[in-house]
């Protein structure tokens, strides 16, 4: 089984190396896309077969295969704390039911979206190099999946971002492109800063990487819940910019100037999801508060998000903001259970999404690179097997019964509400989930009508449309299948979420009910009181219906109530919202004009249709952000030459006349307000930037200098004692 | 004889190097990196580094000067530069160099050397020779890579030079 | 008895004084010469360390290592100062303001 994970990794590698090193060989060049499907196809052979395996693993009780029979030994150095001891990295592998659930996720959505590319990516320039870099993400994506330690992963995870930097940036020449690329490379290091920190924290703590001990000392107890708690936040940095949360999020629409397949495997299915497969994995390490913090950020994000998506225009944009706003759903389940429910949700949403994009791809595909709604229109008599694709993308992520999306959003509503029953003072999470369920049906049908219904708006366009080539509609149809299945207990994947998926540490369910409880996973969750109402404000979560702690009944009767409550709810909803997107976009059942609809809202249209002008704040703050730290610490240094009595005095004025500023503008317009705050200060010192290099070199020992002169002062004053 | 040596190679050393500094003469200061160079060969010879001593004339005066020097000569464009301003942000890198100068001397000063027992200097050809072609054997090797590297990227960048030249008189 | 302090203040002075060179000169080449002292300031360091401290020879194995890497970059260097001049008639680097926001 060591060899099957390890070949699983390496094979995509090899296509890689192989279409990079020698795609130009006249003997290879025709055949570089078929070598990179044969890799994946046989990572998917070799995938069924560990998920086969793990899964008849789980039902002998013994859901965690941890693979460390041949480990690799990367480094060996000396213990840095206890002398004569030896510290090794070994690298391995670590099979679970998740593993094997995510194997099978990526295997078969990048199969199907290599497939795609073949018809969809045909003549384009660099068309070998696209499937090398398939492969390449391929590649660091399973091994991600399949790493037993931290530091791999950690690797993983900036390979992922380098293979989606270089597939957002494909169309070299596109200038859009190439900053949508930088961009969301940036964006990224912002979280993976925080990633490191807690990679940091956790290694200076227990010295080592290899998730199970750092899982058993954490479990043992060894680090203490505030720290822990510290710990994971700073590695949900990591996830956030990976998964493009609330303050990161910028990154994840304009990666759509990358091509449609890529928009599909890497921006909506897989690596985006490695954010909530990072949490999931390393769930030993959140602490209850920390999962609250995950939760209301994920919430805020899917709201925001599906607020934006119900204004935007262009097609890929749309998806773009709705898996925005599906990755905060997965982030966005409160409470012990959340793990499942998250994992459930992220398989589910990896075939519908990919299947919403490839459809996009190939609408997109059939107007000849046209992406305007507006201008398109009554499509479905043209691309009638692209039209009902789609059509059940849309019923699937609406969360209409018998589609997958249904099952698993409703295992994520029902968890949340009832949390929100256990702590009425988190209801909020439940509401805004509901709601954005809502508006998620509403955008979604909002894109369909305006695509495929009415009259053609574009009529030359649509005179020259025309359906896609059979190996662009077979992905398709295999997606639309799985779309529709992948819920379903028996035929897809919905039993073995059922309870298959469980976090390390905790028993098996047929375990469990036998009574042979873990003490790994007793000693961990003992500690937990059992919840009451109201148990606090320190938000004990609580595990959820299988809590082994002897409120078995009781939480099984709320969750049952929960459960019915929140599924009437969310169909409701859905359906409601479906209809009233009819009434604004299908022409035949038009009873209100959006453009009047958007004028009567007008402020609130503007923020959703600019993205709250998130991008235009950090322009103005966070670029110029060092110049403003560099221009208030001049002036704090004149101030004190001047006289501190005189720079306390006319602080006081300005921070005075600064807040009575801020509370007027709050009633007018906080965003231009602060707008304007921001430029005027970057005005005044943007010229930092010199370009001049012997200037850099300057500030760079000028920095030393005032380190150097702190850290003096410092030791003069507390060094003494 | 060690302390007056250590003193004269250091005031050479120092001195051509703050002539470096201030000379508004590229070629002045090129030549006068020489004594620059010279002195901390001697130095090393001090500290019985006689391989690295030969080493340092060998390579720092006998090739990297003369590269400069043919930079300069290649470039040098006496109407330009007379009378024009060689230096910028002099009083900001005075003060910066001050700091870093101050700070670096109390952190040599304030630190507690383990030093050891002083043994007679022995030569050290061979024991480096053999140190490189064991432990190091690996770093040489890429060393000897990076010079290849080095050689042909330089090779490639003049070369294009030349051709920027050719399509470009100006 | 000059010790291992003296060789290292001397070469604080000079990573100094190159220091200086880099941060004051327009001159592409004359910052490389400040390039190479700050280098050979660093070499100093690692002879004297290897000659008081160490006892065994590595540390001059290293400074043979930072001649080389030094050798390597003042010949990339310069080929770069070149290409600009001819390029660009350029050779104070000051005036080469491409990174300027």
């Amino acid at each position: 089984m060591t060899l099957r994970a390890f070949l699983i990794v390496v094979i995509p590698l090899l296509s890689f190396a192989t279409i990079i090193l020698f795609g130009r060989l006249s003997r290879l060049r025709g055949i570089c896309d078929r070598i990179a499907i044969a890799a994946i196809a046989i990572s998917f052979i070799l995938s069924y077969g560990i998920y086969r395996q793990a899964m008849s693993a789980y039902d002998m009780g013994e859901p965690f295969l941890h693979l460390t029979a041949a480990p690799f030994e990367w480094l060996t150095f000396d213990h840095p704390e206890a002398a004569g001891q030896q510290v090794s990295w070994k690298i391995g592998f670590w099979v679970d039911s998740m593993t094997a659930m995510m194997l099978m996720v990526v295997t078969i959505v990048s199969l199907l979206v290599h497939i795609f590319s073949l018809g969809y990516m045909k003549g384009e320039e660099n068309y070998n190099r696209f499937f090398a870099y398939l492969s390449l993400f391929s590649f660091s994506m399973l091994l991600l999946v399949l790493t037993d330690n931290l530091i791999i992963l950690y690797c993983c995870w900036e390979l992922v971002g380098i293979s989606s930097f270089l597939l957002i940036g494909f169309y070299v020449n596109r200038e859009s492109a190439a900053a949508a690329a930088k961009k969301a490379f940036v964006t990224n290091r912002v979280g993976d800063l925080g990633f490191a920190i807690g990679l940091f924290l956790i290694y200076s703590h227990f010295h080592t990487f290899s998730f199970r001990e750092v899982f058993e000392r954490i479990q043992a107890g060894e680090m203490s819940s505030l720290k822990l708690t510290i710990t994971s936040l700073f590695l949900f940095c990591g996830a956030v910019g990976k998964s493009a949360q609330f303050p990161l999020h910028i990154w994840l629409p304009d990666a759509m100037e990358g091509p449609t397949p890529v928009s599909a495997l890497i921006h909506a299915a897989t690596m985006v999801a490695a954010g909530v497969y990072m949490v999931a994995r390393l769930y030993p390490v959140f602490t209850p508060d920390s999962l609250l913090v995950v939760a209301y950020l994920g919430t805020f994000t899917a709201l925001m998000a599906a607020t934006i998506a119900v204004t935007q225009f262009d097609i890929k944009r749309v998806l773009a903001y709705s898996t925005l706003s599906q990755l905060g759903y997965m982030d966005g389940r409160p409470g012990g259970g959340a793990f499942t429910a998250s994992m459930f949700h992220l398989t589910t949403h990896a075939f519908f999404k990919a299947l919403l994009f490839l459809c996009s791809g190939s609408v997109i595909l059939a107007l000849h690179h046209e992406q305007d709604m507006r201008r398109m229109g009554g499509l479905w008599k043209k691309t009638p097997i692209t039209f009902l694709a789609m059509l059940t993308g849309c019923l699937a992520i609406s969360g209409i019964p018998f589609f997958s999306g249904f099952y698993s959003k409703d295992m994520i509503l029902a968890g949340a509400l009832e949390f929100g029953m256990r702590h009425p003072q988190h209801m909020l999470l439940f509401l805004a989930l509901l709601v954005t369920a809502g508006l998620t049906a509403f955008y979604m049908f909002r894109l369909l009508f305006m695509t495929f219904t009415g009259t053609p708006r574009d009529p030359h366009a649509y005179a020259h449309a025309h359906e896609s080539p059979r190996n662009v509609t077979i992905p398709l149809l295999l997606l639309a299948f799985l779309s529709i299945s992948a819920g379903w207990e028996h035929l897809g994947l919905g039993g073995f979420f059922k309870e298959r998926v469980i976090p390390w540490g905790k028993p098996p369910v047929s375990a469990h009910h036998a009574g042979t409880p873990n003490p790994l996973f007793d000693a961990a969750y003992a500690q937990e009181p059992p919840a009451t109402e109201g148990s606090g404000a320190s938000a004990t979560l609580s595990e959820g219906n299988t809590s082994p702690t002897g409120h078995g009944e009781e939480h099984d009767d709320l969750a049952h109530t929960a459960h019915v409550l929140a599924t009437t709810l969310s169909v409701i909803g859905s359906i409601i919202a479906i209809c009233l997107s009819a009434l604004f976009y299908w022409e035949r059942f038009r009873v209100v004009d959006p453009a009047r609809a958007a004028a009567m809202f007008g402020r609130f249209y503007d923020l959703s249709y600019n993205k709250y002008y998130v991008d235009e704040f950090y322009d103005r703050t966070l670029f110029r952000g060092l110049e403003v730290v560099r221009n208030f610490l001049a002036r704090f240094d004149l101030r004190i030459i001047d006289g501190i009595v005189n720079g306390t005095a006319s602080g006081t004025v300005k921070t005075s006349r600064g807040s009575g500023r801020f509370d007027l503008s709050v009633v007018d317009r906080l965003v231009n307000w602060l707008a304007e705050v921001i430029q005027g200060y970057g005005q005044r010192i943007r010229r930092i930037e010199s370009g001049v290099i012997q200037n850099y070199v300057l500030k760079a020992g000028g920095a030393f200098g005032v380190m150097v002169v702190l850290w003096f002062v410092m030791k003069s004053l507390w060094g003494g004692a | 004889m060690f302390d007056f040596l250590f003193y004269l190679f250091a005031v050479i050393g120092v001195g051509a190097a703050l002539f470096v500094a201030f000379t508004p003469n590229v070629v002045h200061a090129a030549l006068a990196l020489v004594p620059t160079f010279g002195s901390l060969a001697g130095l090393y010879l001090l500290l019985g580094a006689d391989f690295i001593a030969v080493t340092q004339v060998a390579i720092y005066i006998g090739a990297i000067l003369v590269l400069m020097l043919f930079g300069i000569m290649y470039t040098h464009n006496i109407a330009r530069l007379s009378g024009e301003q060689v230096t910028m942000q002099v009083g900001a890198g005075l003060v910066v160099a001050l700091i870093t100068l101050f700070s670096l001397v109390a952190a040599v000063i304030s630190t507690d050397w383990p030093v050891r027992e002083l043994s007679e200097p022995q030569p050290t050809v061979r024991r480096l020779g053999v140190l490189f072609l064991t432990d190091y054997l690996l770093p040489f090797e890429i060393a000897s890579v990076l010079l290849l590297i080095a050689l042909v990227g330089a090779v490639v960048i003049s070369h294009s030079v030349q051709a920027g030249k050719s399509k470009d008189p100006s | 008895m000059i010790g291992l302090n003296h060789f290292l203040v001397l070469s604080a002075i000079l990573f100094t004084i190159g220091m200086f060179i880099v941060m004051t000169r327009r001159h592409g080449i004359m910052m490389l010469m400040g390039l190479e002292l700050i280098l050979n300031a660093a070499n100093l360091n690692l002879v004297a360390f290897s000659r008081f401290v160490e006892g065994s020879i590595r540390g001059q194995a290293f400074a043979i290592f930072v001649i080389i890497l030094a050798v390597a970059e003042a010949a990339i260097a310069l080929a770069i100062i070149l290409s600009i001049y001819s390029n660009q008639a350029r050779i104070n680097l000051d005036e080469l303001q491409a990174l300027k926001e």
